[in-house]
């Protein structure tokens, strides 16, 4: 059998070349890993979700660059006037892609392909709800089960009516996401008559502009251009080059070995600004890296030393030498790129005089404290050990002693979420634009006055939580905008974390390549770019 | 990581007048093994007076003054000899510390290898059987896992520190010691010497240690010259790894890991650690060459 | 010799049971959970966490998760990765080849240069040649190899620009299908003009990484059992004879000196696949060595269980296979067995 793929690549292969090979113009990029596997819904990472997105579509898609919320297979949509039934129109025409892994499709995408995506996720006898494990974290993290009522064809083959419990802003971005991904059904029903439906996830069929060719764990995944609904692509060949390493991901964009590369070394955007054959793009994160001081465990539940240790910290050090500029000091919960964030809000300066002071009036000497590094690289913080340790130096000039804490990245958050620390760092990155996605998930508590889960400063106040659970509530958002600001006014003079910053998010791309956009939502994007010689 | 195996492992006690004279007259006679010797006694020297020999305390950070380049670079500061690293720490000092860090780490393993290996190494040899087989089935067992996935299997499941970097690389390179013990043990046991012993009915515990033990020395010796470079190596590996010294313990392999982002940019910063590591490691391979050729009559020769 | 064979065949199953045995209690007290593991900040809520554990069998009690592991891997079942979701042993199988063929380069690496530095040196004992091969030999075992290949890619790769950061073959240039998983032969087969010196140039770095410490012990091995060999009897008298120096070291001396080599180069296939772990995370090199580390951070209990017993499974045949050889070389060691 394994031969039999083999050959079938080699064919393929060939076949390829021998179309192309006159003026093929490929892109290479340099991702960090391996995807999971192909499927959006039953996978987590960014990573995973960059590998499937130039097969697939969902029924709305984020502008790229931006998180407006555009048609893409659903030409057109209503919602009724409950909120409660949203009815999309699909586009007529629109082909899957032929040939990959011997699949021919016979039609083009219905109803039944959407219910089917849907149902996989959400209905337990499924034929293909148990095939790869069946975990679908983000379906259920979204709250879908909770939301859905029905998932139905309408009057035609060509729409699609789903039915909310109740009315929800938000859906229409939820269902842009990667998990809302719609699936070929009848590519399912091969696989399945094939005895191979496992291969669904690992060879995937869709309707994106790009067809999957061939992946080699750990070393590349190629797609060609697909002429499909949205048209053909500028460039022929797609190529991920995996390079889990960051200075050999810039160091193949120099020698032009890739093209477009994600997460640069903060260390080497100084040589990349300078480089004549490299064009740095930027945008502003969409996302909050904090240092939380355990409100649950002394002192840190008194305001003053909550705030004398913010006053502590040099945060312009932290700024310059963890995040080497890439960052911006933060003085809100809430990214400055995020409608109602408060400008006003004064920051907390840099004094640690006073703050021995103050921690002297607050009658705390000789504190022996943690602080918890998170093991790994995240958007909001490119290097927790550096700045676990620089924090410490600071500390240790305001007279607290602390001691680094790092658990293996689950272990860490499950324990942080369980109050473990005293102090220590996490982050955020939103979902989609709202400042509900911040502030209630990561400082909010339930109607008993105890912490979220997702709260680790545990940190509860009964007036932000009524501020926040209001905006929630109400749709006008110029009255929202409002709300939120008066929690930030309320964060801003309790300090249950320390602000330290909102990372920008560089990618560097070769001058040759055209019409790549930054996404502010992490994702990576080729449909529209171009390539010049 | 090296292997042992250039060592013959058959060496024969020496000879007996004035044993430690012939050793350092055959000692003295190797260029290479006085130089390591000295690089070793160096570097031991300023692992132990490190708090009065540097110039800063390794974990003082001096904001403004981050990556600086080595004095003889432009852009440097006078101040700071070896430069700075990423959060402005004084290079020298971090280095200083962190041969105390490798050396103490060094040592330990060689240690506690030395006693576990001996003790199982005798036990396997003199009791046989039963006892022969476990001991010697769970270094076969010890031997068929990569020595590095090992470790680091064995140091996620006790946590990353520097004991447990101790633990780990001590539990990786234990059947070279082990091994060696009782093939050494096993020799000797057919001598005459030990038969004589027997006969005259000396404990079986005092056969051991008092009339095998001092016989099976030598190669023991020159093993754990081998073995305290071995294990700085690995142990730099882990720390590379992420997986050894916390921060901000200045560890030479965690120096190192901790600047990987400054490769391009600041390649000074990297340079450093690795140049102590390679220095550190050679003159004790150098040292453990001339121990091995001062023990070993055979290769004394000529 | 077969009844040799088998009896050492026969030896090596008491380790196979061990080694499962060891390798799931190991992993199992390993803190940290496949599924935690994988979420972002957001995390899990305790229901789905336990259904999920559910549906992995992973609220099995131990023992019966240890039956099931030993029931499925005697019918040749590796198990499913919980990461990829697909079978252990396909992964293994398709990064192995990766790490095979930097593993034999860098042993024909090693054998290449370190038996004639190891004969020169031994028949110039005592010269220039000598103190310089073996200072540069012990320089490479005392290498620390993580920053050796550092230090190769900043200068090779990024200031000279010789040879390509990382990766195994010019994506943009070169797509031929994986036939053996050797780039060297695919792209051979292959027939693509320049392909072959395309993987070479992809290859050699890595390769001479790998290769050091390999290098260094062979040559340091080669040159002291030909010192020895050169001391034999039989030597001086084909010396004594007028044999050329040539013919007396290249055939008669050289053939019994490398008996004790083919050992060591056995003994450093554990240290290879070690050093491969090292090797493999600085050139993102696409094999069973990353592919390890990274299921460590994951928990990936499968993948682990399985890498680990196949790759011991590897080192013990090879440890056997290196015996045969060598009883074959030695037949004194045949017979007194």
């Amino acid at each position: 059998m394994k031969f039999k793929t083999l050959l079938g690549a080699a064919l393929l292969a060939s076949s390829m070349l021998a179309a192309g090979a006159a003026n093929a113009k490929s892109l290479v990029y340099c991702s960090e890993g391996s995807p999971e596997n192909f499927t959006p819904s039953i996978n987590t990472t960014g990573t995973s979700f960059d590998a499937a997105r130039p097969v697939y579509n969902r029924l709305v898609q984020f502008t790229p660059g931006t998180t407006q919320v555009e048609a893409a297979l659903a030409e057109s949509w209503t919602i009724s006037d409950d909120g409660k039934t949203l009815t999309f129109k699909l586009r007529p025409g629109i082909k899957f892609h032929s040939g990959v892994n011997g699949f021919t499709p016979t039609r083009d995408l219905t109803a039944e392909d959407v219910i089917w995506s849907f149902d996989r996720q959400w209905k337990p006898d499924h034929p293909f709800a148990k095939v790869s494990g069946g975990s679908y974290d983000y379906f259920n993290d979204m709250s879908m089960p909770d939301l859905l009522e029905s998932v139905a064809k309408g009057d035609d083959d060509l729409t699609v009516v789903i039915k909310l419990k109740k009315p929800n802003a938000p859906i229409l971005a939820n269902l842009a996401m990667d998990f809302a991904t719609i699936h070929s059904a009848e590519y399912a029903k091969y696989l399945l008559d094939k005895g191979t439906p496992e291969q669904f996830d690992q060879i995937p069929v869709g309707t994106g502009s790009f067809q999957f060719v061939d992946y080699q764990k750990d070393a590349v995944i190629r797609f060609k251009a697909f002429d499909g609904w949205a048209g053909k692509p500028k460039i022929d060949d797609l190529i991920y080059a995996i390079t889990p390493d960051a200075t050999a991901r810039y160091a193949k964009i120099k020698a032009n070995e890739c093209q477009v590369m994600i997460a640069p070394n903060p260390a080497d955007l100084a040589d990349m600004k300078a480089n004549a054959d490299v064009n740095l793009l930027e945008q502003a994160g969409l996302n909050i890296g904090y240092y939380a001081l355990n409100a649950q465990k002394p002192p840190y539940d008194k305001v003053e030393v909550r705030r004398a240790i913010a006053m502590a910290i040099d945060r312009d050090a932290i700024i310059s030498e963890v995040y080497q500029g890439a960052g911006q000091k933060a003085k809100n919960p809430i990214p400055p790129t995020m409608w109602s964030y408060d400008e006003s809000t004064v920051d907390i300066p840099y004094d640690p005089v006073k703050a021995k002071e103050m921690l002297k009036a607050a009658g705390v000497e000789g504190l022996k404290t943690d602080i918890w590094w998170m093991p790994v690289q995240r958007p909001y913080n490119p290097n927790a050990k550096r700045m676990a340790e620089m924090i410490q130096a600071d500390l240790a000039k305001v007279g607290i002693e602390s001691t680094l804490v790092s658990y293996e990245w689950g272990e860490y958050r499950k324990r942080m979420q369980a109050a473990e620390h005293q102090t220590g760092m996490l982050g955020w990155t939103g979902d989609n634009g709202d400042p509900d996605n911040f502030l209630a998930v990561l400082l909010g508590c339930n109607s008993e006055g105890k912490p979220n889960g997702n709260n680790i400063p545990k940190w509860c106040n009964a007036e932000f939580q009524e501020v926040v659970n209001k905006a929630a509530e109400i749709s006008d958002q110029a009255e929202r905008a409002k709300l939120y600001k008066r929690a930030q006014e309320i964060v801003a003079a309790e300090v249950p974390w320390v602000n330290i910053a909102h990372s920008t998010v560089f990618e560097p791309i070769r001058k040759s390549v055209t019409g790549y956009k930054v996404s502010p939502l992490g994702s990576h994007e080729f449909q529209n770019v171009d390539i010049t010689e | 990581m090296p292997s042992d195996a250039s060592l013959p492992a058959t060496a024969t006690a020496p000879a007996p007048p004035g044993p430690f004279r012939a050793f350092w007259r055959a000692f003295r006679e190797n260029r290479g093994a006085v130089a390591g010797l000295a690089v070793v006694s160096f570097i031991l020297f300023v692992a132990i007076f490190a708090p009065l020999l540097v110039p800063y305390s390794p974990v003082e950070q001096f904001r403004g003054f981050s990556k600086l380049p080595p004095f003889w670079v432009e852009g440097s500061n006078p101040k700071f000899i070896l430069g700075t690293d990423a959060v402005g720490r004084d290079m020298l000092s971090r280095l200083m510390y962190g041969a105390r860090v490798s050396l103490f780490i060094g040592l330990s393993v060689m240690v506690v290898s030395m006693v576990v290996g001996v003790a199982l190494g005798l036990a396997a040899a003199f009791f046989g059987g039963f006892v022969d087989v476990i001991i010697i089935r769970v270094m076969d067992l010890i031997m068929a896992i990569p020595s590095l996935v090992l470790a680091i299997l064995i140091i996620a499941i006790i946590g990353p520190n520097l004991t447990n970097t101790i633990v780990a690389v001590t539990i990786v390179g234990l059947p070279r010691y082990v091994r060696l013990v009782r093939a050494s043990a096993l020799t000797e046991l057919t001598k005459d010497y030990v038969t004589a012993a027997k006969v005259s009915g000396v404990g079986k515990f005092r056969l051991m240690t008092v009339t095998v033990l001092p016989n099976c020395l030598a190669p023991l010796i020159v093993q754990a010259a081998l073995g305290l470079s071995d294990a700085i190596l690995e142990a730099a590996g882990l720390g590379f790894l992420g997986l050894g010294a916390q921060p901000p313990t200045p560890e030479w392999g965690s120096m190192l890991a901790d600047t990987r982002d400054l490769m391009l940019s600041h390649p000074w910063v990297m340079a450093f650690p690795g140049i102590a590591i390679l220095t550190t490691v050679l003159a004790i391979n150098l040292m453990g060459d001339g121990l091995r050729d001062a023990l070993d009559p055979r290769l004394r020769r000529s | 010799m077969i009844r040799f064979f088998l009896k050492r065949l026969a030896l090596t199953i008491p380790t196979f049971i061990a080694l499962m045995f060891i390798t799931f209690v190991m992993l199992r007290l390993v803190p940290g959970d496949p599924i935690e593991v994988r979420m972002g900040e957001r995390g899990i809520s305790p229901e789905r966490l336990a259904q999920l554990r559910h549906e992995m069998g992973l609220d099995q009690p131990l023992w019966r998760q240890f039956l099931d592991y030993v029931y499925a891997l005697l019918h040749g079942d590796f198990g499913t990765s919980i990461v990829s979701k697909s079978p252990v042993l396909h992964e293994f199988l398709t990064l192995f080849p990766a790490t095979l063929e930097l593993t034999i380069t860098a042993m024909l690496f090693a054998v290449v240069l370190g038996v004639p530095a190891g004969v020169i040196a031994a028949s110039r004992r005592g010269g220039v040649y000598d103190q310089t091969l073996m200072g540069l030999a012990l320089t490479g075992y005392s290498m620390p190899i993580f920053w050796w290949g550092l230090i190769l890619v900043l200068v090779m790769s990024n200031t000279l620009h010789l040879t390509p950061v990382s990766g195994r073959v010019d994506l943009i240039k070169f797509y031929y299908p994986s036939v053996t998983g050797f780039m060297l032969i695919d792209s051979v087969i292959s027939g693509q003009k320049g392909a072959f010196m395309d993987a070479v140039r992809h290859l050699i770095l890595p390769m001479i990484v790998l290769g050091t410490v390999p290098l260094a012990v062979i040559a340091r091995m080669t040159r002291s059992s030909m010192l020895e060999v050169l001391e034999e009897d039989y030597v001086r008298t084909a010396r004594a004879k007028g044999l050329s120096w040539t013919r007396v070291v290249g055939v008669h001396a050289l053939r019994n000196a490398l008996i004790p080599v083919v050992t060591v180069i056995g003994l450093q296939v554990g240290g290879l696949l070690a050093g491969a772990v090292l090797t493999e995370t600085i050139f993102s090199w696409p094999g069973v060595g990353k592919w390890l580390i990274e299921s460590i951070n994951r928990r990936d209990y499968p993948a682990l269980q399985g890498g680990i017993m196949l790759i011991a499974t590897i080192v013990i045949l090879v440890n056997l296979f290196i015996d045969m050889l060598y009883g074959l070389i030695n037949p004194r060691i045949r017979h007194a067995k």
